[in-house]
């Protein structure tokens, strides 16, 4: 065999194996980049999801509430800061993410365009969203790639404290006044759909799945995930003694799953291209914040070299 | 309330009451302004940062209001004092208040507040209340953590760039006038000095002062002139900022009053 050719039969076996892919073995570009891809996507999305929640931080309405939104916004910038390093490991920089995330070249889930519009969809976020990345994310503990698996781990572990905090809120507007219920009702109508859309088209539709799959850096497939998680939710709605925003989410005896209705997928490309209510909005508040940022990032680094050239100067 | 109201147990918890009050809202309405860096800081490790000080000082709230509401011992929660009381019954000291500004006017605003609250949690560790002072440990170790991390950011923006220099002593110097209201004294808190409850906010001045002139002079910052002062936090007469503040904060709660959230 050519030294190639050893080199991906030794990629390959790793990958047969279940075991990781570690930051210095060798792995075929293509994997790589597919990876640097759905991490920084993963990364971005972490910190634009920041904003959403971030709107309603000054207005929980008690202490408990604000406290516990605050940590949890806190959490996903600390789910960005390790999923960037993560990606870090396959030789690409988090200025280069963040310059790729800011000229629109790196996505982050579309759920995030979405406006949240009352104290209720704080809930909605919390129980759907986060439940719906929990679904994905955990299976993707069993990625290929080490410190991406590692990472999914410790992720996993924060993301269903944060499930629980937004199926809390959901429960108690549920068991609260008229419009608590109301409230509630509708932020459940608005976010059902986008979660169901957040785990990507059907497997016939999906640009990146098939590979993904074969080289472990996805784990199941769009659609396998959107029915567990269609499973795992609908009792929740019941729980709360919501209407279903799917009345075609029936359960089926013999499948043993929920039916779903059908995904409006128009809008989904929709919102993807361009057309959500915040997609602007988002990118715009984090360049800004990155711009407003610049001199202090700057003030650091000439203050940093200034001791260097102070400390060598003292050495010599 | 005249004298005769300020003797026996009942107007003892009454003045307590108060104390811890004005103390949870200065924390209630820092921790309200440092959240607003949340996904708006330099960088992102400075974004945790930023809100783990927001998370202590909300905690820290939440602790002052938590025995505030014993105190009361009528049905009021945390929440009600967080949430119901108007602008003019807010008795946070003035600095706390303020926009949050730049980084700048935020770091420098910390430096301040964080050097006065390592010597006042010191001071209140002392207290005769058992529950004012164990809420003081706790604090004061966060502050401990908090000075740390201020006193590193005004060296670094001090001794940074030309820019970073202007603007924090820009900084220092529109907040300035704000720092003599820390070292005051009401008669409540005469009261409550004079039974070993309160701290002697007059006593920390020198040493806040010593403190201070020392981290920016090493900073190659100028210590402000004393030119001017604006003072009344503790009475309710609060700059127009404290209004729009609470008018975010309370607005959902207000909304729908008196339901579990």
């Amino acid at each position: 065999m050519t030294d190639a050719a050893e080199q991906i039969s030794h990629f390959e076996s790793i990958i047969s194996m279940d075991q990781c892919i570690e930051p210095k073995d060798w792995m075929p570009e293509a994997y790589r980049k597919n990876l640097i891809r759905q991490i920084s996507q993963h990364a971005h999305s972490e910190i634009i999801g920041m904003q959403p929640e971030g709107n309603w931080l000054t207005r929980a309405p008690s202490l408990r509430r604000k406290a516990v939104l605050l940590s949890k916004i806190q959490d996903e910038g600390g789910h960005g800061l390790y999923l960037y390093s993560a990606a870090e490991t396959l030789g690409i920089s988090r200025e280069e993410m963040i310059d790729a995330l800011q000229t629109g070249e790196a996505k982050y889930a579309s759920i995030f365009n979405y406006p949240t519009q009352t104290w209720a969809d704080v809930g909605a976020i919390g129980w759907l969203v986060d439940g719906a990345a929990i679904v994905n994310q955990i299976s993707l503990q069993r990625n290929s790639y080490g410190p991406y698996a590692r990472a999914m781990v410790r992720i996993c572990k924060e993301e269903s404290f944060h499930q629980r905090q937004g199926y809390e809120i959901m429960l108690t507007l549920s068991r609260g006044s008229e419009k608590q219920i109301q409230v509630a009702q509708d932020a459940l109508d608005r976010f059902y759909w986008p979660s169901l859309m957040m785990f990507g088209p059907h497997d016939s539709e999906s640009a990146h799945s098939a590979r993904s799959m074969a080289w472990k850096i996805k784990r199941e497939t769009n659609d396998d995930l959107r029915q567990k998680f269609v499973d795992q939710t609908a009792p929740q709605i019941q729980i709360l003694g919501l209407r279903h925003p799917d009345p075609k989410c029936i359960w089926d005896p013999e499948r043993g799953h929920y039916d779903m209705g059908e995904i409006n997928w128009e809008e989904f490309y929709s919102v993807i291209n361009g057309n959500g209510h915040c997609n602007r909005q988002r990118l715009e508040h984090h360049i800004d914040a990155h711009e407003e940022g610049a001199w202090v990032r700057e003030a650091m680094q000439s203050y940093h070299e200034k001791k260097k050239q102070q400390s060598y100067a003292k050495a010599s | 309330m005249n004298n005769a109201d300020l003797q026996g147990p009942s107007s003892r918890n009454q003045q307590v009451m108060q104390y811890a009050i004005r103390l949870g809202d200065d924390a209630l309405v820092l921790g309200h302004r440092l959240s607003e860096w949340s996904s708006k800081a330099p960088f992102l490790e400075e974004d945790l940062a930023l809100s783990n000080v927001a998370l202590d000082y909300i905690g820290r709230a939440r602790m002052f209001y938590g025995y505030a509401s014993e105190l009361a011992a009528d049905g009021r929660t945390e929440d009600d004092f967080a949430y119901t009381r108007n602008e003019r019954e807010f008795q946070n000291l003035l600095i706390h208040e303020l926009p949050k500004g730049d980084f700048a006017f935020t770091m420098v605003r910390q430096l301040i507040v964080d050097i006065f609250n390592t010597h006042f949690l010191h001071q209140l560790e002392q207290s005769s209340d058992q529950t004012l002072s164990g809420v003081a440990a706790k604090a004061i170790k966060e502050t401990r953590y908090h000075l740390r991390r201020s006193r590193e950011w005004i060296t670094r923006l001090g001794g940074g760039t030309e820019e970073s220099q202007q603007r924090t002593q820009k900084a220092l110097n529109s907040l300035w006038g704000y720092t003599p209201e820390l070292f005051e004294l009401d008669e409540l808190e005469q009261q409550l000095c004079n039974n070993n409850i309160g701290v002697n906010n007059t006593l920390l001045s020198a040493i806040w002062h010593q403190q201070i002139a020392d981290i920016l002079t090493e900073a190659g910052l100028t210590v402000p002139e004393n030119s001017w002062t604006v003072k009344g936090g503790r009475s309710g007469y609060h700059t127009e900022n404290l209004g729009h503040l609470l008018t975010e904060l309370q607005f959902v709660h207000r909304s729908m009053p008196g339901l579990e959230w």
